[in-house]
């Protein structure tokens, strides 16, 4: 597809690069090798901006600003690691980690997690608050798959997936704070569902260990998300 | 006046835990007991979590005997998928439990146990440890590494890691056996062979210098209890439960795992978290029972493999009959390793044993699953409830430690009236206290399924509650 925007020349981290002017400061970061961190954006969804991970500094602008939902602009000087993020990332997991149960070590998606790897790779060594214990069911009425809200960390990549993608909208977020949770339906137990398709979808974008294969054990489940960006672009052409 | 003595922390075994001796008004040991000081609660907290998560969580509660759990845990879950594992499976199973004895075993006895009757119950006891022992008599340490590496490296090579595998699933094992590893394995055992022979040799010339230990150390009758094979043979991961009297007449034959509840109680006492199980017939606290090597070889008809049938037997003419010294547990254990190594080669020579079925699939099928093997330590029993969904409802886990527990109290009084004299603690004392208690090699991680510092502490109190001495060792 031959693209007819303008380029915006902008700075990241130190290095002059261009950008088209619907691209996003996370998007171009990756075209340029430049990791930022991310857990609720997945390419091929639409973008919440729920995680707060991939904040960036820009100069001149007091606020900071998440680099998956703002867009590359002319003449930016943009910032994607300081020890300033490094300590508001780690904290985020921290957050993260200090609610629900996220016990790596027996956790079916030990290895192959997101969350954990985020941990690992962002130096994240002690959670310093308390942690919440929240009393979550876990929902296992499905055939094929697992719920357990006690590894989910909300980034509604399960709800986004089964909407814009599958079509379905099973589903859906209840509750506010400590107590939202992710439901199918009209919170009826999963394997219920009549609206479920049971394509596996939510289990494969699902970072951590909340959306799971029934009968894996213990690092036994391994997602696999090479689908999306091909249903995606599918979608684009229709369009 | 009479008085207490605290031992606390207990060196050298896995866990936390003290003594306490009471003394009389005549400063005569009037009563012994032995405190479990470290509590966890797996039993509460894997309520309401997937059973197919199990295994792997179960295998936390230690880092020593994570097979035998997860074992007994996967065979609860097999139960609750109600599915029959492949038959690979179950050998496969049966050659990292084998590797996990060994390994255990060869930690207890060369580690823990044997500077104790090597470098002498009275020696410093600052070297009386591994260290102490490979300057002293480095072949016999070197024994105990190369022993150790050899069940933790098969472990390794079948099960991915040495602590904590995530290898063993409900309905059978991770993955196959790769035919490199078979052969890896069966260039290791002469060595393994050539080691346990040795130690029992050299353990068995030196019997008659621990005369006094044999006669003090827990030797009192009790029943034995263990798996027995469907032909009376050593049992180490699958069969029925045998009890056997002090006579060595049956008492059960061999009972199905699902019925442990008819013969097995589980008393309390407010001054330990450790349970006190016991033989239900019998009741309170005379059902006393002890599990674990010494229990085994007392309760079998023999053991099954070559090799170990013959030192079986010498074992067996000890005592003419059961043996109830706790001192042979050490003993026992090299007899096990050796048959241990004898039955993994069994397997390991099986053409069967390479076939890539190994894990059959299925839901929670049942709502109950009781899984009973054997850990090095004894008989460990996990009994799972679980909702038709599949989440864990109710468990309940009886740990070979846990069996022992009479014992092991009545082991730590008859030793305390053997030694104890005045309202001063001495060291002979305090070592042939906690010697006695590494004979049962508890495992009180495993026991209470801790969260403080490791190891004895040792107390002597009067009756008024006055504290008159106490030593702390860690």
């Amino acid at each position: 597809m031959a693209r007819r925007s303008r380029i915006k020349t902008l700075k990241i981290d130190g290095r002059d690069v261009g950008a088209h002017e619907d691209q996003t400061i996370l998007q171009l970061a990756r075209e340029n090798n430049i990791t930022i961190p991310t857990l609720c954006h997945i390419e091929g969804l639409s973008v919440p901006g729920a995680c707060r991970l991939c904040l960036v500094e820009v100069k001149g602008w007091r606020k900071l600003v998440p680099a998956c939902a703002t867009y590359a602009d002319e003449g930016m000087e943009v910032f994607t690691d300081s020890e300033r993020l490094r300590s508001y990332r780690r904290m985020i997991l921290e957050l993260l980690f200090s609610e629900g149960n996220h016990v790596c070590a027996v956790c079916v998606s030990n290895g192959h997690c997101e969350l954990q790897s985020l941990a690992q790779h962002l130096g994240m060594d002690h959670v310093r608050y308390p942690n919440l214990q929240p009393v979550r069911l876990v929902d296992m009425t499905h055939s094929r798959f697992t719920l357990d809200r006690n590894r989910c960390i909300l980034c509604l990549r399960c709800v986004r997936v089964c909407d814009e993608i599958e079509g379905a909208h099973t589903w859906d977020v209840k509750g506010r704070g400590v107590d939202a949770r992710v439901i199918s339906d009209l919170d009826t137990p999963w394997g219920e569902s009549p609206t479920c398709t049971t394509c596996g979808k939510c289990v494969n974008v699902c970072p951590v260990g909340a959306l799971v294969e029934k009968g894996r054990a213990v690092g036994e489940m391994v997602k696999r998300q090479e689908f999306l960006p091909y249903l995606s672009s599918m979608r684009e052409v229709k369009r | 006046m009479t008085k207490q003595i605290v031992i606390d922390p207990i060196t050298r075994i896995e866990g936390h835990s003290k003594i306490t001796i009471q003394l009389d008004d005549n400063g005569r040991v009037e009563d012994a007991r032995f405190h479990v000081t470290q509590y966890r609660g797996f039993e509460r907290f894997c309520e309401g979590r997937p059973f197919y998560e199990m295994p792997s969580l179960m295998g936390r509660i230690c880092g020593i005997c994570t097979i035998s759990h997860e074992l007994a845990s996967a065979k609860a879950c097999d139960e609750i998928m109600a599915v029959q594992i492949p038959e690979t499976a179950d050998m496969l199973r049966r050659i990292v439990n084998l590797a996990s004895v060994i390994q255990s075993h060869a930690l207890s006895f060369f580690y823990l146990s044997s500077p104790d009757f090597l470098l002498g119950l009275e020696s410093d006891p600052a070297t009386r440890n591994i260290f102490g022992l490979a300057q002293k008599h480095p072949e016999i340490a070197r024994d105990g590494v190369r022993l150790r590496r050899f069940g933790q490296e098969i472990i390794e090579w079948m099960a991915g890691k040495r602590v904590h595998p995530n290898w063993i699933v409900p309905g059978g094992v991770g993955s196959p056996l790769e035919p490199e590893v078979r052969d890896r394995i069966l260039e290791t055992i002469p060595e393994a062979y050539a080691i346990v022979q040795h130690s029992l040799d050299w353990f068995k010339r030196s019997l008659e210098n621990y005369a006094d230990e044999i006669r003090t150390f827990g030797n009192f009758p009790t029943l034995f209890m263990g798996l027995v094979s469907p032909t009376g043979g050593l049992e180490l991961y699958d069969g029925s439960v045998r009890v056997v009297d002090e006579r060595g007449s049956m008492l059960v034959p061999g009972f199905a795992p699902d019925s442990y509840q008819e013969y097995i109680g589980e008393a309390v006492e407010p001054w330990t978290f450790m349970k006190f199980p016991y033989y239900k017939p019998v009741g309170y606290p005379d059902g006393i029972y002890r599990v674990g090597p010494l229990a085994r070889l007392n309760i079998i008809d023999a053991c099954g493999t070559p090799q170990a049938d013959q030192e079986w037997a010498e074992f067996r003419q000890l005592d003419r009959g059961m043996n109830f010294s706790s001192f042979y547990f050490h003993y026992a254990r090299l007899i096990e390793c050796l048959f241990a190594i004898e039955r993994l080669e069994q397997h390991l020579n099986d053409p069967r044993i390479l076939d890539k079925r190994v894990r059959a699939y299925a839901g929670p099928n049942s709502g109950e699953g009781i899984g009973i093997t054997e850990a090095p330590r004894g008989t460990l029993i996990h009994h799972y409830r679980a909702d038709s969904q599949g989440r864990i409802t109710w468990s309940n886990l009886v740990v070979a430690t846990t069996h022992n527990n009479l014992a092991m109290n009545r082991g730590v009084k008859q030793v305390a009236h053997r030694y104890v004299e005045g309202d001063r603690l001495t060291e002979g004392m305090l070592n042939r206290v906690e010697a006695v208690i590494r004979t049962f090699d508890p495992c009180l991680s495993c026991s209470t399924h801790a969260q403080d510092r490791l190891a004895l502490h040792v107390e002597l109190v009067s009756p008024d509650g006055e504290m008159l001495d106490q030593i702390w060792r860690d």
